[in-house]
């Protein structure tokens, strides 16, 4: 689908409207097993295995709520500040598609189990910006569709298609914001800010893999324009399919160019959904429907309500990990970072690894320097996640205690890790199987001193006169000759020894 | 063979245990009365032969092995086409689940296996349960054995005709508006809506889900308690099904068959007479009230005012219940499927598949349903009804305060004849009148045989409701009843079943 979109230029979206967020964040749980019924919930499983009469939506088959969902929402809710609810229910969302095997979504309608929270987010130069959180509720996902044939894989186009329903009656807990003003020109970067806290928030509960990529994480961004000359409430749009925390940025500075552009051209902007396309940078609208969509919702009869008691709720509160904010402003604390230290930190995704190196006996600054100044170009370079680099804070840890030893030298070091990023397995075994242990036997490297001084005679003299900087030459040759494993300051001793 | 088939189940049971007749034996005779008379009744959708020959040749093998079995091993029983059976079809009575064989068994079908219960296959009903007389099925009508011209009542329709034609000594039914208790008071059969949640729905293919609840169909109010102690207690799989004991309806049916009620108030609701009611069905009912207050029960009037507004909050829970539980039928995992040609789309296959598979009932309740459902509409609807729902929950709670159980009509008619109400939806969901109730309430409800209206000759059903897990208190009131109605007819009401064309 090619479509052209005038898009007017930020700094002038900026000057003439004040745009408006709304976010709505599905997050699949990593519970053990679906919402509903008793299946394996593991992504990636062949095509329909993992499903049975219940999520099948087979006729008969009745549902069960499962208990570590209910509780892992509650910690989420409480987590987000949110209050708890004594008494909610389950309602069903009536709409077909194929996907959905009973052609109702058991969700939560007018009584989520969470609501009227918030959360701080960190943006780029440090600063807060508070989200208010309208609610989070409960919810199963559904299945996947497969469309054959088109020319993107969506539906549009394809000549037939293919359901896979291991998906559907996975736990989905949606969090969705009030209304976010107020952001100005951040607006890209507060709804990826969000996304991000969100997302580190859900990791340290531990109730998600919060994968975006492979849709443990979804968002979808509500975006509108409010004209600064009116004040008024503009017309939204949703967009979905946004699928990393740099496309939720893209997709809202996007759509804020594009409503612009119809608006400062005497449009309208069309209350729809649209689709982004990680390519192009762009949204388009989705498929069209000939009337609004009633979700018919009802109180699900086949569920009891849910009444969280005082008491549970408390437990569980007294269950929350240490948040990431308050990790972060410990960690700064404890290992007395400036603020743009922990900037780096935090943008670096790295506070987790480093808290576990230092735990592993590395010095905070040593984890840090290793972490975010040399690793995290690495993983750019490999185009991961640091986490996803494959070397372990313990083996960092090691690595540094062997440097600290004298045993490795800073660039051996190095091609340790290198060894390990490249799978070849602990740093012990790269350091044997590269040969990289520090030279530190004195007659080998003498030997090694003499045949440079003797390779290079007017340096010889020049040192042997008193220029003992030019020194370098001659350890630079050594360095080559023992192939890097010579500790330099130990060679640069023996140097000058030999010449005076 | 004659005596097999005209046997309890509880004596059926005795004589298996003791090994005087087999259990192959048993189910024999009932798959030959089967193939005898149900060309004439219809009943059955499926005859598990097989299956059920198989299941008593285990039950023999166990007893003859010195195993203990349940109370009821080796008796046949007949499943309406609502509860799912493991490889066995069962399509609801709509030609839209045609062919399907479910992968798994309905939690009530699992335990009445596990007792030894011998499934002789599967009972006609009303598509979707919706119904009052059985002639929605897309399999043709059920006919009443009584009368093999007039509706056996429904939507229960084969289970109830099939014990009145002697085909099964215990049947099960499901109750969302009288399914139960209507059937069995126009085949002259006891027929019992366990407190909803009693009996798991599991497997239970759903109409309405706050409504429906699957109980036991008889000839006896005893083995009627023996069944609904088999198939009843909690199950995980339902959420809605009780975490509680389940009530001692067996221990409650034989005290009552001592035939004394003194200490026990019944009340008799005043809303449940007048117009609309059969003269002879008013009779029957009254006589039956006498024949109470004879045992030493207390009689007293009760009003339940709200329970005028049944039958309309009715119609609304459950078509939109049922809206939304008929959705999944869309051809994309079972059932039939229609007009997949390559050309259509998902959603046009869906449509024409929806058009072809349901009956014109069910359209009409998934159409009322979707509109009460509708924004804009679910207050004045849905809502509305929900609260009328509420006030006959106090009605009854308010009556329960002074009474024991509650007594009227099971039904304003005897069975009306075949075609008579099909073209009238009004009359017809009339006939679920007193019965509604108890389904919105949630509470126990029974219906036992109260003779024969004198002006057609036709049974007549006395209704008993009880509060929720207070099924027992029905059961005593019950059995104390049947002994009494046959003393006085020198007969079993069911003994006056005509002979069945081609029986013996």
């Amino acid at each position: 689908m090619t479509s052209v979109h005038e898009l007017m230029d930020y700094a002038e979206v900026i000057e003439r409207f004040d745009p408006v967020l709304g976010l709505e964040v599905h997050v699949e749980l990593h519970t053990n097993t679906k919402m509903f019924c008793g299946c394996a919930n593991v992504f990636g499983g062949e095509p329909n295995t993992q499903v049975c009469p219940v999520c099948l939506g087979m006729p008969g088959a009745l549902p069960a709520v499962n208990g570590t969902a209910v509780e892992s929402a509650i910690r989420i809710g409480l987590a987000l500040n949110c209050e708890i609810a004594e008494w909610c229910r389950f309602a069903r969302k009536n709409y077909f598609y194929p996907d959905m095997p009973k052609n109702f979504q058991t969700s939560q309608y007018d009584e989520p189990i969470a609501f009227n929270g918030f959360l701080d987010v960190t943006l780029d130069d440090g600063s807060l910006f508070r989200v208010e959180i309208e609610r989070a509720h409960m919810e199963e996902d559904t299945g996947k569709s497969l469309h054959v044939g088109g020319s993107d894989g969506r539906i549009h186009g394809a000549e037939h298609s293919l359901l896979d329903y291991n998906r559907a009656g996975v736990p989905l807990i949606e969090i969705v914001t009030k209304m976010i003003p107020g952001t100005g020109e951040r607006a890209p970067e507060v709804a990826r800010a969000y996304v991000t806290a969100l997302r580190d928030l859900l990791k340290a509960l531990d109730v998600s893999d919060v994968r975006m990529d492979q849709g443990s994480l979804r968002c979808d961004a509500n975006v509108s324009l409010s004209p600064k000359t009116t004040g008024e409430l503009g017309t939204r749009t949703e967009t979905k399919n946004v699928n990393s925390l740099r496309s939720v940025e893209r997709a809202v500075r996007f759509e804020m160019t594009r409503q612009a552009a119809v608006l400062a051209n005497g449009g309208s902007v069309t209350q729809e959904t649209r689709h982004f396309d990680e390519s192009t940078g762009s949204t388009s609208p989705g498929r069209k429907k000939e009337t609004a969509e009633d979700y018919r919702y009802f109180p699900e009869p086949d569920l009891v309500p849910i009444a969280p008691s005082r008491e549970w709720v408390e437990e569980l509160r007294g269950t929350l990990p240490e948040l990431p904010w308050e990790r972060r402003k410990r960690v700064q604390e404890e290992w007395s970072l400036t603020d743009a230290e922990l900037r780096d930190l935090v943008n670096a995704g790295a506070v987790d690894l480093v808290a576990a190196t230092v735990e592993a006996g590395a010095t905070p600054a040593e984890a840090r320097s290793w972490w975010v100044a040399y690793l995290t170009k690495e993983a750019n370079a490999r185009g991961v996640e640091l986490a996803e680099l494959g070397i372990t804070p313990a083996q960092i840890a090691r690595v540094v205690g062997l440097v600290n030893a004298g045993e490795l030298t800073n660039k051996l070091a190095r091609e340790v890790v290198t060894g390990v990023l490249e799978g070849e397995g602990e740093p012990e075994a790269v350091i044997e199987a590269r040969g990289l242990k520090v030279v530190s036997d004195d007659s080998a490297l003498e030997k090694a001193v003499d045949e440079a001084l003797a390779a290079q005679p007017d340096v010889a003299a020049k040192i042997r006169d008193g220029k003992v900087a030019a020194a370098g030459a001659i350890v630079g040759a050594v360095m080559k000759a023992t192939k890097g494993q010579a500790d330099a300051k130990r060679v640069r001793e023996l140097i000058i020894a030999r010449c005076s | 063979m004659t005596d097999l088939i005209r046997s309890t189940a509880a004596e059926l049971a005795a004589k298996i245990a003791s090994r005087e007749v087999s259990a192959v034996e048993v189910a024999q005779a009932h798959l030959d009365r089967i193939a005898e008379v149900d060309g004439a009744v219809n009943a059955f959708l499926h005859v598990d032969t097989e299956g059920a020959l198989k299941a008593a040749r285990k039950v023999d093998d166990d007893i003859a092995a010195g195993a203990h079995v349940g109370p009821l091993a080796g008796v046949p029983i007949a499943l309406k086409d609502v509860l799912t059976t493991e490889g066995v079809p069962t399509t609801v009575g709509s030609k839209i689940l045609e062919g399907w064989i479910p992968p798994y068994d309905a939690t009530v079908t699992r335990r009445l296996k596990e007792a030894g219960v011998v499934v002789l296959g599967k009972t006609n009903m009303d598509e979707f349960a919706m119904g009052s007389s059985t002639e929605n099925s897309a399999y043709g009508p059920t006919r009443n054995p009584w009368d093999l011209d007039r509706i056996p009542g429904g939507s229960g329709g084969g289970s109830a005709a099939a014990l009145a034609a002697f085909e099964a000594p215990l049947s099960i039914g499901t109750d969302t508006g009288g399914s139960i208790r209507q059937p069995g008071a126009v085949t002259g059969t006891v027929g019992v809506k366990p407190t909803y949640g009693g009996v798991s729905r599991y497997g239970l293919v759903a109409f309405s889900s706050s409504l429906d609840q699957a109980g036991p169909c008889a000839r006896t109010v005893l083995d009627a308690a023996l069944l609904h102690e088999v198939i009843a207690g909690y199950d995980p799989m339902d959420s809605t099904s009780i975490n509680a004991p389940v009530p001692p309806v067996v221990a409650a049916a034989r005290e009552g068959a001592n035939g004394d009620l003194s200490g026990v108030r019944v009340g008799v609701v005043t809303q449940f007479s007048g117009e609309g009611y059969q003269a002879g069905v008013l009779r029957s009912f009254e006589a039956a009230v006498a024949q109470l207050k004879q045992l030493g029960a207390e009689i007293v009037e009760v009003s339940c005012p709200s329970f005028d507004y049944a039958l309309p909050a009715y119609y609304l829970i459950a078509p939109s219940e049922a809206s939304s539980n008929l959705a999944r039928f869309d051809a994309m995992r079972y059932g039939i499927r229609v007009g997949d040609d390559g050309t259509r789309s998902a959603e046009e296959v869906m449509s024409l598949t929806r058009e072809a598979g349901f009956g014109p009932e069910v359209k009409r309740r998934i159409m009322i349903g979707t509109y009460a459902l509708s924004s804009g509409y679910y207050d004045a609807y849905y809502g509305s009804a929900q609260k009328v729902r509420t006030l006959i929950s106090r009605d009854f709670d308010a009556a329960f305060a002074t009474v024991d159980v509650l007594v009227s009509p099971t039904t304003p008619t005897t069975a009306f004849p075949i075609g008579e109400r099909t073209g009238d939806p009004m009359a017809m969901y009339k006939a679920d009148l007193c019965t509604i109730p108890a389904n919105l309430a949630g509470n126990a409800a029974m219906s036992v045989p109260s003779g024969l209206s004198d002006e057609d000759g036709l049974p007549v059903g006395l209704q008993i409701m009880a509060p929720a897990l207070q099924d027992h208190r029905m059961y005593r009131v019950a059995a104390a009843y049947e002994v009494a109605r046959d003393a006085a007819l020198g007969a079993t009401v069911i003994s006056g079943v005509p002979q069945l064309a081609g029986a013996r």
